[in-house]
């Protein structure tokens, strides 16, 4: 198993080169099969390498041009539970998204099936490797390929200019890497991780590692989606594919996170530690504005889609904090916030996916009670509300516990209201969906104020379907269990911990990289149990509002103040590429010039 | 240490994002992120770049003689790379755009709000 490393990219980019090879050849069934298989394949050569990961960090040098004396040449993929773990979840969700997307479309490509593999070799490129350029260029790849497959759809539009907002400002961002990784080179002469993080740590960091620090963050966040560079991603939701959908909020734009942590963790971390508070500081500003924003542009959605996009909007500003209090708790947290998260949102998307099915629109008001008959949809919306809302024992509310936990170690406990709040009003906005879909409560035409204008989804599938086929609703069905039960699994809480600790420790990591030093992992002490309570009373709490906002004249006058500054906000959100970029530089030069000027 | 490149370097990218920012065009807009990537070529390229040195191809001169970095230069090929790709496909974007729309002002294509 010598190459076992590299097979996670290996096989899903021949079977992508060999389907866009055959495009025309194959027919779609035998296209999904191959497809499906070379992803399974890839999950299983990532669980491989998460379990060999497990007592040491896999390291492959590529050509065997290994380290020599603390010098690199070559490049290097560095294999931790961390990066193992997330590139097996990617494959495990493009597996289920692939099996939902058998019966889904009515005339698929397969160029959808060559991209969607191309897109996981992205991706797991991107979690395995070792080296600053190799992670900018697998960023592109799953950039180029996730582009690709947000236009797919091109008679419809909207997804036109949501994939030109998509690709724009995300190509920019990768600009912004580059011009930061030129920087780190111009200092370290080093592109391997471990090198460039033992080399900086010589010298005290300069202006010169804070601008580069600063361009690399902001190009990684810009993927993260967080604010104010989240513009493109309700955009890229509301228009791409749903199967794609659910990689996009799954893992895609966790993808961001985990590059600013692996980069932060194994590069800056040497030079830039003293300035640990200031950045948490700003981390957690960043990420309490993204749980805001999200969470209230979510809950004043009426396109489905868009409504989860921006979901995933909030999500993303807890997973910032997480990752952004820069401690072991944390970074576990936040990983385990991934599994659920991914998980549950995902059966949301599928559970939209069978509404756009069998309907043709995602549209709250137009959909209203006419989901009474669709049974597997409708729990999966009620159990996704659950899930949002992180009831016992979903992955979130054990991810949300660790973080709360990491919060209250650096002293800023008040964060857990605002996750509460956070998770509680994107909760409600599923909750809300569901009692008028599903149920047919409140009457059709109360659609709220100052919510998106009408936006016609054109359907993926030709016509309206009577009924769902198994392959929607099971993989649905399947993904909303496993987010809600995942906190059940054994080993799972100590196993993260320990990895994160791993994660956390750039010493080790380049002595494990450049000398070859085996790691000796040691067990961090085990954390709390967490409250059951809390998710149930949060759940209760956004059932409460929504059922409130649906029944309620009284409290639908009550919150008529709110509409001024919520159509503001709306506002912002204009659809228009310029703007989004403007935003975009504006987010840079500010995150820049507090790394230049405060810390010192 | 001269510093014009990276005055260019920095100016490219100022412009670009401007060029970007203001677009009433899609293939303008295209063409204004090439700009952008210009400024990351010119900033390698300067990295790189030892004055009367030659270039780092050691047949006709000894090795180990000092000479331009040659990493740089790859790493800007593998960038050029990337982003045809990424270009070629929002041209294809753009045409789209132009096939259904019948234009290329991004203000026009207000679809998506809120």
């Amino acid at each position: 198993m010598q190459y076992a490393p590299v097979l996670p990219v290996v096989i899903p980019l021949f079977a992508a080169a060999l389907l866009a090879a055959l495009s025309k050849l194959l027919p779609q069934r035998v296209a999904l099969g191959l497809s499906l298989l070379a992803t399974a394949a890839t999950t299983a050569a990532s669980t491989f390498l998460l379990r060999a990961s497990l007592s040491n960090t896999v390291v492959y040098w590529f050509g065997g041009w290994s380290a020599h004396g603390g010098k690199t040449l070559g490049i290097s993929f560095a294999i931790d539970p961390i990066g193992a773990g997330l590139a097996a979840f990617a494959g495990l969700l493009t597996f289920l998204s692939l099996l939902f997307s058998a019966k889904y479309f009515d005339a698929a490509d397969n160029y959808f099936y060559a991209l969607t593999l191309a897109f996981l070799a992205g991706m797991s490129g991107f979690t395995l490797t070792g080296d600053m350029f190799n992670l900018f260029v697998f960023f592109e790849l799953m950039s180029a390929a996730a582009f690709g497959l947000c236009g797919l759809k091109t008679e419809d539009p909207s997804s036109l200019q949501g994939s030109v907002n998509f690709a724009v400002t995300n190509t920019i961002g990768a600009y912004l890497v580059l011009t930061g990784i030129a920087l780190l080179y111009a200092r370290t002469s080093a592109l391997n991780m471990a090198q460039m993080g033992q080399t900086l740590a010589r010298t005290p960091a300069d202006k010169l590692v804070m601008a580069a620090f600063a361009f690399i963050v902001c190009g990684y966040l810009v993927k993260a989606a967080v604010v104010p560079f989240h513009f493109w991603l309700a955009d890229a939701h509301a228009v791409a594919p749903t199967p794609i959908c659910v990689l996009f909020s799954g893992v895609m734009v966790e993808m961001g996170l985990y590059a600013v942590a692996r980069i932060y963790w194994t590069v800056f971390d040497p030079s830039l530690h003293p300035f640990l508070p200031h950045l948490r500081i700003l981390f957690v500003a960043v990420g309490v504005a993204t749980m805001v924003v999200g969470g209230i542009e979510c809950y004043s959605q009426r396109n489905i889609k868009r409504l989860l996009a921006f979901s995933t909007i909030s999500h993303m500003g807890l997973m910032t904090v997480g990752v952004g209090l820069f401690n072991v708790a944390g970074l576990a947290g936040t990983a385990i916030y991934t599994l659920g998260h991914g998980l549950v949102k995902g059966s949301l998307f599928l559970g939209s996916g069978i509404l756009l099915h069998r309907t043709k629109t995602v549209d709250e008001s137009e959909l209203h009670g006419r989901g009474r008959r669709m049974k597997w949809a409708g729990i999966v919306f009620f159990l996704g509300a659950a899930g949002l809302a992180g009831i016992f024992p979903s992955g979130l509310s054990m991810g949300d516990d660790l973080i709360h936990e990491s919060a209250k170690q650096i002293g800023v406990e008040w964060l857990k209201w605002v996750s509460f709040f956070a998770a509680g009003i994107t909760a409600a906005a599923v909750f809300r969906v569901a009692v008028r879909v599903f149920l047919g409560w409140g009457s059709p035409a109360s659609h709220q104020r100052g919510a998106a204008p009408k936006e016609k989804e054109k359907p993926e599938t030709e016509s309206g379907h009577d009924r769902t086929p198994v392959w929607m609703w099971a993989p649905a069905v399947a993904m909303v269990l496993g987010g809600l039960l995942i906190g059940f699994a054994p080993g799972l809480k100590p196993g993260t911990l320990r990895a994160a600790s791993r994660f956390e420790d750039a010493n080790t990591y380049a002595a494990r990289v450049l000398q070859g030093t085996p790691v000796h992992s040691s067990a961090p002490e085990e954390e709390k149990t967490q409250e059951p309570w809390v998710g149930l009373f949060i759940l209760a709490a956004a059932a409460i509002i929504s059922l409130a906002n649906v029944k309620s004249k009284g409290f639908r006058e009550s919150v008529k103040p709110l509409i001024a500054p919520l159509r503001a906000l709306h506002r912002l959100h204009s659809g228009h590429v310029g703007d989004y970029v403007a935003f975009l530089t504006f987010g840079l030069a500010a995150f820049g010039l507090v790394c230049i000027f405060t810390f010192r | 240490m001269n510093y014009l490149p990276y005055a260019v370097a920095a100016w490219l990218f100022l412009v670009g994002l401007y060029g970007v920012t203001t677009s009433r065009n899609l293939v303008h807009l295209c063409i204004c992120l090439s700009v952008i990537q210009s400024s990351s070529y010119v900033l390698l390229l300067a990295i790189g770049y030892r004055t009367g040195r030659p270039a780092p191809i050691f047949k006709d001169i000894k090795p180990g003689t000092p000479a331009v970095d040659p990493v740089v230069q790859a790493l800007m090929l593998t960038d050029i790379v990337v982003e045809v790709t990424v270009i070629a496909l929002l041209l294809a974007l753009a045409v789209q755009v132009h096939k259904r729309n019948g234009t290329l002002d991004p203000s026009r294509l207000n679809e998506i709000k809120g």
